[in-house]
């Protein structure tokens, strides 16, 4: 490994981690566990048949506070914060002025005044430092981070542990994309029912100095539960199935939000400016010149982020943005998957394409996403 | 882990078996753990030369696809057809259902150069 451990970022569950032998791997400037000893396989599976708990202590937290608070964040996000109630949460994005995405993000409304923004570790800097510089005197950005450490608890499960833990039916009191504030063991917590696997589940905000104890509680009462810490490489493959977006390769600041599939987010019918609106309105009522569909290889192989995509007459026609074969879907298919950005005519259903791959065409169609869908309830 | 006494190994994870002017060729126990579950074998044609440290063939795990590397030089003269099926298999058994390939006319000279098991042992820790 060519970076030194040392200059990364713990966080306030590390020891945890060691604990329970994680593999230690840098990400985003941080030390964190690509996986643990049952591996990407089992802590994948675990996920989706009974509940895995994910360290996200690494993501940012922004908070926007004061009268003008609804009126600045509908102004640096693309979805609507206007029309948000308090304890609602909203996945957003912030649009750079060509409609590219500086981050994705999730919205935490708590009142009119008072907002939680949660983004990506990798771009926390960034996106506090574009933030300040939209900055209102009526709405203050200040970067909450170091306040808060995140545990994601996900799966079938999940709500039978949360119950355990916290004596409450969350499942029943919580909405998805909604969030309530509670108090474990005399310490604050915010319960979101938001997740990154297209499971159900939770995740929490906790204070630093209480993570590592719920982490230990959720481990330990819900041991009978099948519960497995999961890390990043699980949290990747669960993620990629129900074709969830990753910054840095479906969404990026060079890559239009239309392009990347999140039209369903960009309300230009809010009242108001915001940043990239005229780029983001005119691709989502014309259309873009690219768009990203998901496929499945048709031969043996995995085509991998950054591999090139040919038409069946050759020309190359777009890339690879995540691919892999996942657990789930790819012992239910026997096939590897992807996602990849390409040239819109050749993102509907079924069309025939080639991944060039080691120099070999192998052959790819599109298909309908997500890849998977969770069991109904 | 298991690190066969008959086998020679490389810095990079493969082990060799030589029989007289022949050879199979596959990765470690060790290997097969970093790289995780094998996925797709991508084999070599029957007859293709090598020489040593060239790549024979690439194995494609759900988390890199890694090249191996040729011990020593040679011709192939089989690979593992088991393996376009059951890829995994090199997980199962790295040092035997899992072989990858058989060379034929190999520079037996070559063979001095590799670790054998305590020497490979000993820089997997």
């Amino acid at each position: 490994m060519s970076k030194v451990m040392s200059d990364l970022r713990r966080t306030p569950l590390y020891h945890e981690h060691l604990k329970s032998e994680g593999k230690m791997v840098p990400f985003a400037g941080w030390e964190m566990p690509v996986q643990y000893p049952a591996g990407l396989v089992k802590e994948h599976e675990c996920v989706r048949e009974n509940v895995g708990l994910f360290d996200v202590s690494h993501m940012g937290e922004i908070e926007v506070k004061g009268g003008g608070a609804i009126a600045y964040l509908d102004y640096v996000t693309c979805n609507s914060v206007a029309s948000m109630k308090d304890g609602q949460a909203q996945y957003s994005a912030l649009p750079n002025p060509a409609g590219g995405v500086i981050d994705d993000i999730i919205v935490y409304r708590f009142s009119a005044e008072h907002f939680l923004l949660c983004v990506n570790a990798a771009n926390a800097d960034i996106d506090f430092a574009w933030l300040k510089e939209h900055e209102r005197s009526d709405a203050e950005v200040t970067n909450v981070s170091d306040q808060y450490a995140q545990i994601a608890v996900q799966g079938p499960k999940a709500f039978q542990l949360l119950e355990r833990v916290f004596g409450r039916a969350i499942g029943i009191e919580v909405k998805p994309f909604w969030f309530v504030q509670d108090v474990w063991r005399e310490s604050p917590v915010i319960i979101a029912r938001t997740g990154y696997t297209g499971e159900d589940g939770v995740e929490i905000f906790v204070s630093p100095e209480k993570a590592g104890e719920l982490w230990e509680v959720l481990l330990q009462k819900g041991e009978d539960l099948g519960v497995l810490p999961c890390g990043l490489g699980a949290r990747d493959s669960l993620r990629l199935e129900v074709c969830y977006p990753l910054h840095g390769h479906e969404l990026s600041p060079e890559i239009s939000a239309i392009e990347s599939g999140l039209a369903w987010i960009v309300k230009p019918e809010k009242k108001g400016d915001f940043i990239g609106r005229s780029v983001l309105e005119r691709e989502k009522s014309e259309g873009a010149q690219r768009a990203l569909a998901g496929f499945y290889l048709e031969e043996p192989g995995i085509a991998r982020e950054g591999t090139e995509v040919h038409s069946l007459d050759g020309r190359s026609i777009g890339t690879v943005t995540s691919g892999t074969r996942t657990p789930t879907v790819g012992k239910r298919e026997g096939k590897a998957l992807g996602l990849m950005l390409i040239e819109r005519k050749y993102a509907e259903l079924d069309t025939q394409l080639y991944a060039i791959v080691r120099g070999k065409n192998i052959a790819l169609r599109v298909v309908k996403t997500p890849f998977y869908k969770k069991k109904a309830a | 882990m298991n690190f066969p006494q008959e086998l020679k190994y490389t810095k990079d994870h493969e082990w060799i078996k030589v029989e007289g002017s022949a050879a199979t060729v596959g990765i470690t126990a060790f290997a097969q753990e970093e790289i995780g579950e094998v996925v797709f074998v991508e084999l070599p044609a029957i007859g293709t030369e090598f020489r040593q440290g060239d790549s024979l063939c690439v194995v494609e795990s759900t988390k890199a696809a890694s090249d191996v590397y040729a011990p020593v030089s040679g011709r192939v003269s089989a690979v593992n057809e088991v393996l376009a099926d059951e890829p995994g298999k090199v997980n199962e058994g790295p040092y035997e259902s899992g072989w990858l390939v058989k060379l034929e006319a190999v520079q037996s000279e070559e063979i001095e150069g590799l670790m054998d098991a305590a020497a490979y042992s000993a820089i997997v820790g």
